[in-house]
């Protein structure tokens, strides 16, 4: 290696924190990756917390990890392997042997890998890297815990509180090693802790000190720069998918008019949108935390016929208890969200890891013939999108919308360049007016879109009755009348059915004219995009379908699918949507291709997948 | 403030016909319930009417106001949704002994603990009508049903216990056949700010027929039954000469003019005392004691509904923020240029 710094650019790189649950990783990457996207790089992250709240210190169940993956071009998904992996301890390194490259800079601290350490994390000899196999990794082993105190040496603070900075010093290794100025990370930090002086002060000097030792000690170590992207000029934060969802819905209340009411019960991974808008009351946000899921969706469907913009969140168990209610609503014609964090399953299963299983509970999980609107969001923050969509369409139609998301894009996190209000419509709920008080009837409906009109309760003039029994087509008194069961049922199917007037053509991606189709919806987006793009640009043709309208479907997918002579069905379930395309579209002949293993797709798996398609 | 319209009972009857069983009690309740909505002098527009299922349960479809037959035990959520939603509608929950305290038990108990300003009517006839005679979370010990053939083994709830043990702000009792108590709780449980619970004890002719007939009958309702009035004293009886009296940890029934007794020594009814453990005895009288009717308890709290309301006006008055876009520029940004 030559003795002078060489600086190397780089497209992307992916770098993995990873310690104990106390260690602050989180933090640490989510910092970095709002450094890294302040400096003009595109950012996308995904955190990957334990499954319990405090595990023993030092043990791998309590390992938490943050993963960034930056880049000079546009980029969807957090990555695979990790170029870079911190690893504040042996248990994290252990953890995260198989998510890195084998040939990955790993920044350790030495500290950590003493003979108890490594004994908790379960290791049988005391040479670690030997054990893991990790013969090819560029190992940069740094006493962060000795330097750490003697960097807080004279600064008063008790020993438990000079330990909680060690992150702060594998940051400014981070800055140092990514050429990102450390002025820029004690910025940020400056806002972040401007109430706590103290704690600030101690991270701005295990900060500096930790950008300084990498500068000084390791000054012939080849360094990297992730040169800027041309992203669209603008206001960017850093979004996660349960934000964005939140944020969507308070922007069509604004659109609507109508004021925000969100029935909740806390269960993972969907909590933080209650907890987001909890906190927004100075927009005027109600919000209820029921006693369970079934109040939960029950307070909103209550909120609803007194005029609300109503909404539920939830998670898979929950929308299995809402599914009485969803019926409810679909029954009264009632406008309602219902915004499902999938989660593994079945049952408790994985809370905080990420499926699409819930797909079939959501069209078909009620009794009856219950059909209702279903929308999928496909990044974080596009979730802000169809937060808002979902809300316009529950609202315009008078129907429940379950809005499907998952636990990938609910704590992934993107940049997002903020939304003027002005780009986003109008929402026009189809309210009685005066004029129809003589002819008006609860269940009289519009001719085109079989759409009822809406008498908010307190309309002066308009009172009426609605309930779950089947009731008389316009007149919505209790009937039983055999036809008219028939009717009502047509006309609720009818009514879904005409919402698809109201949704996007299915858009085809990647190289149109190819013959193998990769078909994919919802959070799976990222990583099958960048496995289409990859593979095209590597000169093999594969086209890319990837829905956001589940239910109804965009009135062109049966003409896109039949273009294609193999169609394979790629998500994170059994063949759920898959099934549901053969069940609607006559004559196609579908693949597919599952994982259920609570975690994403890898794009190198994709590619894999599809390339084998291409060649058979 | 708008003029006031006098309403009158018809004004609340909708055009649907009334189709329970013929002698049941809740026709009577229906009643004294319009009457009351005339008396109370909301507009059936201003006029929320929620129920869940149940033979009660139909009450909304014969009400001439804003109204919705719900899902089975849900009521009370759904009609706390539509109070907080617009606390300016006067919202009624009409319920049964199943639906409130079995499958609803839980939205019940919830709803009274925040203290929603719900108006709860509870239909009890300690049996299920709808599903043809079933017995309910309110049917006594060793209650003989098709479900209980042998006779049930399972303690019921109380539901006076039950509203004060989830610190209940309002409870009344009245029975079917008492047209003017009914009639005057229902008013009184409109006017008090706050979840309201008003036991009504009625008949159900068809399956469980004079379940209440040891306290309804007129040769001994007056002896059997006290109808509690705030500020007065506890005098009952055919004679108007029998009084409750402390007596230890509960209480005992006194004749007047006997041992020396007089009106002096009478308890006088407190239904506004903050500690509910007196309103906790008379609701739970019985046997030698009379049955309470009338309002056991009236506690002003603050609302559920209210304080929600509140609480966004004070973050208000403190946060100048009123638009999304304007909240999202407050965040951590920054910029491409």
């Amino acid at each position: 290696m030559s003795e002078s710094a060489k600086i190397t650019s780089l497209d992307q790189v992916v770098i993995r924190f990873s310690g104990d649950s106390g260690d602050g990783m989180q933090l640490t990457g989510s910092l970095f990756s709002n450094l890294s996207a302040i400096y003009g790089n595109e950012i996308s992250t995904f955190p990957d917390y334990p499954a319990e709240i405090r595990a023993p210190q030092g043990t791998l169940s309590g390992v938490s990890g943050y993963q960034v993956h930056v880049g000079s071009k546009k980029i969807y998904t957090p990555g695979d392997l990790a170029d870079v992996l911190i690893a504040m301890n042996p248990a994290a390194l252990k953890v995260n042997k198989n998510a890195i490259k084998s040939t990955a800079i790993v920044i350790a601290d030495s500290d950590a890998f003493d003979a108890n350490s490594l004994t908790k994390a379960g290791y049988k000899t005391d040479a670690p890297f030997e054990e893991l196999n990790l013969k090819g990794i560029q190992l940069i082993m740094t006493p962060i815990t000795s330097m750490v105190k003697a960097s807080l040496s004279e600064n008063g603070m008790d020993n438990k509180s000079v330990l909680r900075s060690k992150n702060m010093f594998a940051l400014g290794l981070l800055c140092w090693l990514f050429n990102i100025p450390v002025d820029a990370a004690m910025h940020l930090l400056t806002n972040k802790f401007k109430k706590k002086q103290a704690i600030l002060q101690a991270n701005l000097k295990v900060l500096t000190d930790g950008y300084n030792y990498g500068h000084n000690t390791h000054s012939s170590v080849s360094t990297y720069h992730v040169n800027p992207t041309d992203m669209p000029k603008g206001t960017y934060t850093d979004v996660k998918g349960n934000q964005a969802t939140a944020w969507g819905l308070i922007a069509a209340s604004e659109k609507s008019g109508l004021p925000l009411f969100l029935g909740s019960y806390p269960i993972t991974p969907a909590t933080e949108i209650l907890h987001e808008l909890s906190a927004r009351k100075e927009l005027g946000v109600k919000t209820f935390q029921a006693e369970d899921e079934i109040a939960g969706i029950c307070t909103a469907i209550g909120a609803s016929f007194a005029g609300s913009l109503a909404a539920t969140s939830t998670s898979g168990p929950g929308l299995a208890l809402k599914s009485e209610a969803i019926g409810l609503a679909v029954m009264a014609e009632l406008p309602l969200v219902i915004v499902d964090v999938q989660r593994g399953g079945p049952s408790t299963g994985l809370p905080t890891k990420t499926e699409q299983s819930d797909l079939l509970q959501a069209l078909y999980g009620r009794n009856g013939e219950s059909p209702c609107v279903v929308v999928a969001a496909s990044t974080p923050a596009n979730c802000f999108d169809y937060a808002f969509i979902a809300s316009k369409l529950a609202l315009e139609h008078m129907t429940p919308v379950i809005l499907l998301t998952d636990g990938f894009l609910a704590n992934g996190s993107s940049a997002w360049k903020l939304p003027s209000m002005d780009d986003y419509p109008v929402i026009h709920p189809p309210f009685v007016h005066e004029d129809m008080q003589e002819t008006w009837m609860p269940y009289l409906r519009n001719s085109e879109n079989y759409v009822r009109y809406w008498a908010v309760a307190g309309k002066e003039g308009f009172a009426h009755r609605i309930g779950g029994l089947e009731k008389d087509n316009a007149t919505g008194c209790i009937s039983t009348n055999p036809t008219n069961h028939q009717l009502m049922t047509n006309l609720r199917q009818a009514k879904i059915d005409a919402v698809a007037k109201n949704i996007p053509l299915l858009e085809v991606q990647g190289n149109e004219e190819a013959d193998v189709l990769v078909v994919g919806w919802g959070g799976t987006f990222g990583h099958l995009y960048t496995a289409v793009e990859e593979i095209n640009a590597a000169g093999r043709k594969v086209a890319f379908a990837h829905f956001n309208y589940i239910n109804p479907l965009p009135s062109n997918t049966a003409d896109v699918l039949r273009k294609y002579k193999k169609i394979v069905v790629c998500e994170l379930n059994n063949g759920q949507f898959a099934g549901y395309l053969r069940s609607t579209i006559e004559g196609i002949h579908v693949l597919q291709f599952n994982k259920v293993e609570g975690q994403p797709f890898t794009v190198s798996e994709l590619t894999n997948h599809i390339n084998s398609l291409l060649e058979n | 403030m708008m003029e006031s319209i006098q309403y009158k009972p018809q004004d609340f009857k909708s055009s649907q016909e009334v189709r329970w069983c013929p002698g049941c009690g809740d026709y009577a309740v229906l009643n004294s319930l319009q009457k009351a909505m005339a008396e109370i002098g909301v507009s059936p527009d201003k006029t929320v009417v929620i129920s869940g299922i149940g033979c009660s349960s139909r009450l909304p479809y014969y009400v001439n106001s804003y109204g919705m037959h719900t899902i089975h035990g849900r009521a009370s959520a759904i009609a706390s949704g539509v109070k907080v939603a617009n606390p300016e509608l006067t919202v009624w929950q009409v319920t049964g002994d199943g639906d409130c305290l079995a499958i609803g038990g839980n939205h019940f108990i919830h709803a009274v603990r925040r203290n929603v300003d719900l108006n709860i009517l509870l239909f009890n006839n300690e049996i299920y009508g709808l599903t043809k005679g079933q017995y309910s979370p309110t049917s006594r010990f060793g209650f003989v049903s098709k479900s209980s053939p042998y006779g049930t083994v399972e303690e019921p709830f109380s539901p006076s216990q039950l509203t004060l043990g989830a610190r209940g702000t309002f409870f009344a009792r009245t029975l079917d056949v008492d047209v003017k108590t009914s009639q005057d709780v229902i008013v009184q449980a409109a006017k008090h700010k706050g979840c309201s619970v008003v036991e009504a004890l009625v008949n159900c002719v068809i399956f469980n027929d004079g379940t209440h007939k040891t306290i309804t009958d007129k040769d001994f309702r007056a002896d059997k039954t006290i109808v509690l009035k705030h500020g007065e004293p506890m005098i009952y009886g055919k004679n108007n000469d029998k009084g409750l009296i402390i007596d230890g940890f509960s209480l005992k029934s006194v004749t007047l003019g006997e041992n020396g007794i007089t009106e002096k020594d009478i308890l006088v009814h407190d239904a506004n005392c903050v500690d509910p453990t007196l309103h906790f005895i008379l609701g739970n009288m019985k046997g030698d004691l009379p049955v309470a009717l009338g309002v056991i308890r009236n506690v002003d709290q603050p609302t559920y509904d209210a304080s929600v309301a509140e609480q966004i006006a004070d973050v208000q008055a403190k946060r100048p923020i009123r638009k999304l876009e304007d909240f999202l520029h407050t965040l951590e940004t920054w910029e491409i240029n």
